[in-house]
């Protein structure tokens, strides 16, 4: 056979893999816009559950989701930006930093259901802050720590070396540099980060499966000391716990998930790429 | 001038704590597994557990053994990965060296998109399309089977793979592609005889990921996979993975009793897997990088 022809063949081959890829993705979301977007009305948004979840609507499970991912990236954004900070700034080549990149490889890679364990076991016991917000949103904080260090350092290594020299050089002490000549630079690309893993979180169960999810309660939480029911949790279980429940409303409210997650996605990439178009150096 | 010299080393000593906190989370998730899995393997040895084929955890006598769950996480894991693996190198193949231009970042999109899907949306979704059509296709009393599981589990572990492979492909040395070409090599004969080699501790260090991440995966599995605790024969049947044990059955264990404690027994047997692969993972990933 010929070269050409069995490059033919090979690319003919990647190109189905790649369909085999996509297509799945289209029809994913096809299958939800589909049948799920009858079940969208304001009142299906915005009020409470009743018949054992049969009718109303969603609303104190959007809250829910919404006071958790805030309250995490609370926690999450400090800590994280701070970590990249020093791992881009200050960090020497040495074993502690190492250790460190280590440890957020790890803290990436352990399963989303242990984290539950562990909040279970730090916050909700240990710490007795009950089953509530305050408990879920520390376990996904931390879960989502990764992804803002990732983000954040990889942001900060893209301001040029030049900038922190100048500064320097003017006499400006390592902080003031950091601070003035490094991190206005760098903001754009830490909101992306923040903004994808808040995306993340508020796609999350496991981790708020024994930290804060309520099955059925049909009222808003007063604080974050209070059990609160959460939009993926919320699918979890009307799409497997309790028959007899409308598909269109199953179908309605993977709609209202996945379209948080997207628009935060896209709000994220839309960042991204103003930043590209803007960048001078 | 003293206040802010005070306040620049207050900030300062902040960040370098913020630096080492990943640290101490690892170690202080470990250590909370075990603060409340210890007590199990006190009245349970390590080898009963792990090669117990009985899992009754609430019949009496009770029986605590997780050999069923390891066989079904590694059963669903293993499909995922035959399914997930070939498609996804392919994939990062043709996304960076085949397709050009608008079609490339349209691509990209649609696989990033696919990495944002929440795993309880695909779990619904499986439940709703995949589990019937399984269960009529394949003529089988059920459909909620390791297969459907590992279906699922590929399409999540896909994005992982590809884009990590698709950062090795692209950090291969031009010059080697460009010297293939330039011996009269044609662009495929370029990819799999020279580009792939390089590239390759990069694809098998993205293929460790994206089983990392199948085998800590809970929702989806949990809605697909039948929780069957039973040792799985073949991909038709219903199984229960590690994590799906975990999530379904914390909520009915007695708070301290011994059921409690085993499933953070499982939770630090979980840990310890997907430590050691992000272990071997990043062992791959540095040696590509020097």
């Amino acid at each position: 056979m010929r070269t050409t022809t069995k490059q033919k063949i090979a690319f003919s081959v990647l190109f189905l893999s790649t369909l085999m890829v996509i297509l799945p993705v289209v029809f994913v979301l096809g299958t939800i816009i589909k049948n799920g977007w009858q079940g969208i009305s304001w009142e299906f948004l915005t009020s409470m559950p009743r018949d054992g979840m049969r009718q109303g609507g969603i609303y104190p499970a959007i809250v829910g989701t919404v006071y958790l991912v805030s309250l995490s990236i609370v926690f999450s954004l400090p800590i994280g930006v701070m970590a990249a900070i020093y791992l881009n700034e200050y960090a020497r080549d040495n074993l502690l930093t190492r250790l460190i990149r280590l440890a957020i490889v790890n803290l990436a890679g352990v399963s989303s259901v242990v984290y539950g364990l562990f909040g279970l076991a730090l916050f909700v016991t240990f710490m007795k802050f009950g089953v509530s917000i305050l408990s879920g949103a520390l376990t996904l904080a931390i879960m989502n720590l990764p992804v803002i260090i990732t983000a954040s350092r990889e942001s900060l290594a893209n301001v040029p070396y030049q900038f922190r020299e100048v500064s320097l050089s003017l006499g400006l002490s390592r902080w003031q540099t950091i601070r003035h000549s490094v991190l206005p630079f760098a903001i754009p690309g830490i909101l992306t980060g923040a903004i994808l893993s808040l995306a993340r979180a508020a796609g999350e169960t496991a981790p708020i499966l024994f930290t804060v999810a309520a099955f059925y309660l049909p009222k808003l939480p007063a604080s974050i000391f209070d059990q609160a029911m959460a939009l993926p949790y919320h699918l979890y279980i009307i799409s497997t716990q309790i028959p007899n429940i409308a598909v269109k409303t199953r179908y309605a409210t993977a709609m209202v998930l996945v379209g948080i997650s997207f628009t935060m996605n896209i709000f994220a990439v839309i960042i991204r790429s103003r930043l590209r178009k803007k960048k001078k150096w | 001038m003293k206040l802010r010299l005070l306040k620049e080393f207050i900030i300062e000593k902040l960040i370098f704590l913020s630096g080492i906190a990943s640290i101490l989370f690892v170690i202080l998730i470990f250590t909370f597994l075990l603060k409340e899995g210890i007590s199990f393997f006190k009245e349970i040895g390590l080898k009963d557990f792990i090669g117990g084929k009985y899992w009754y955890p609430i019949s009496e006598p009770e029986r605590f053994g997780i050999l069923p769950l390891i066989l079904g996480s590694l059963l669903v894991t293993l499909g995922a990965i035959i399914i997930a693996v070939p498609l996804s190198i392919a994939c990062a193949f043709y996304i960076s060296e085949v397709v050009q231009g608008k079609a490339k970042d349209i691509l990209k999109s649609g696989i990033e998109m696919l990495a944002a899907i929440p795993s309880v949306v695909l779990g619904f979704i499986g439940i709703v399309t995949l589990v019937p059509w399984m269960k009529k296709v394949l003529n089988l009393p059920t459909g909620l089977t390791a297969l459907s599981g590992s279906i699922m589990l590929g399409l999540m572990a896909m994005p992982t793979i590809i884009s990590i492979s698709e950062d090795a492909i692209n950090a291969v040395p031009k010059a080697y592609k460009e010297g293939a070409l330039a011996l009269g090599a044609t662009r495929w004969q370029a990819m799999y005889r020279v580009v792939i080699y390089a590239a390759l501790p990069g694809i098998i260090a993205a293929s460790m990921l994206g089983i990392g991440r199948v085998i800590g995966e809970t929702m989806a599995v949990m809605m697909l996979s039948g929780n069957a605790a039973v040792i799985p024969s073949t991909l038709l049947e219903p199984v229960r993975t590690l994590t799906a044990t975990i999530a379904a059955e914390m909520g009915e264990a007695v708070h301290g009793g011994l059921h409690y404690y085993s499933l953070f027994a499982i939770g630090i047997i979980l840990f310890v897997i997907t430590f050691m692969i992000n272990v071997i993972a990043d062992i791959f990933l540095h040696r590509n990088k020097k």
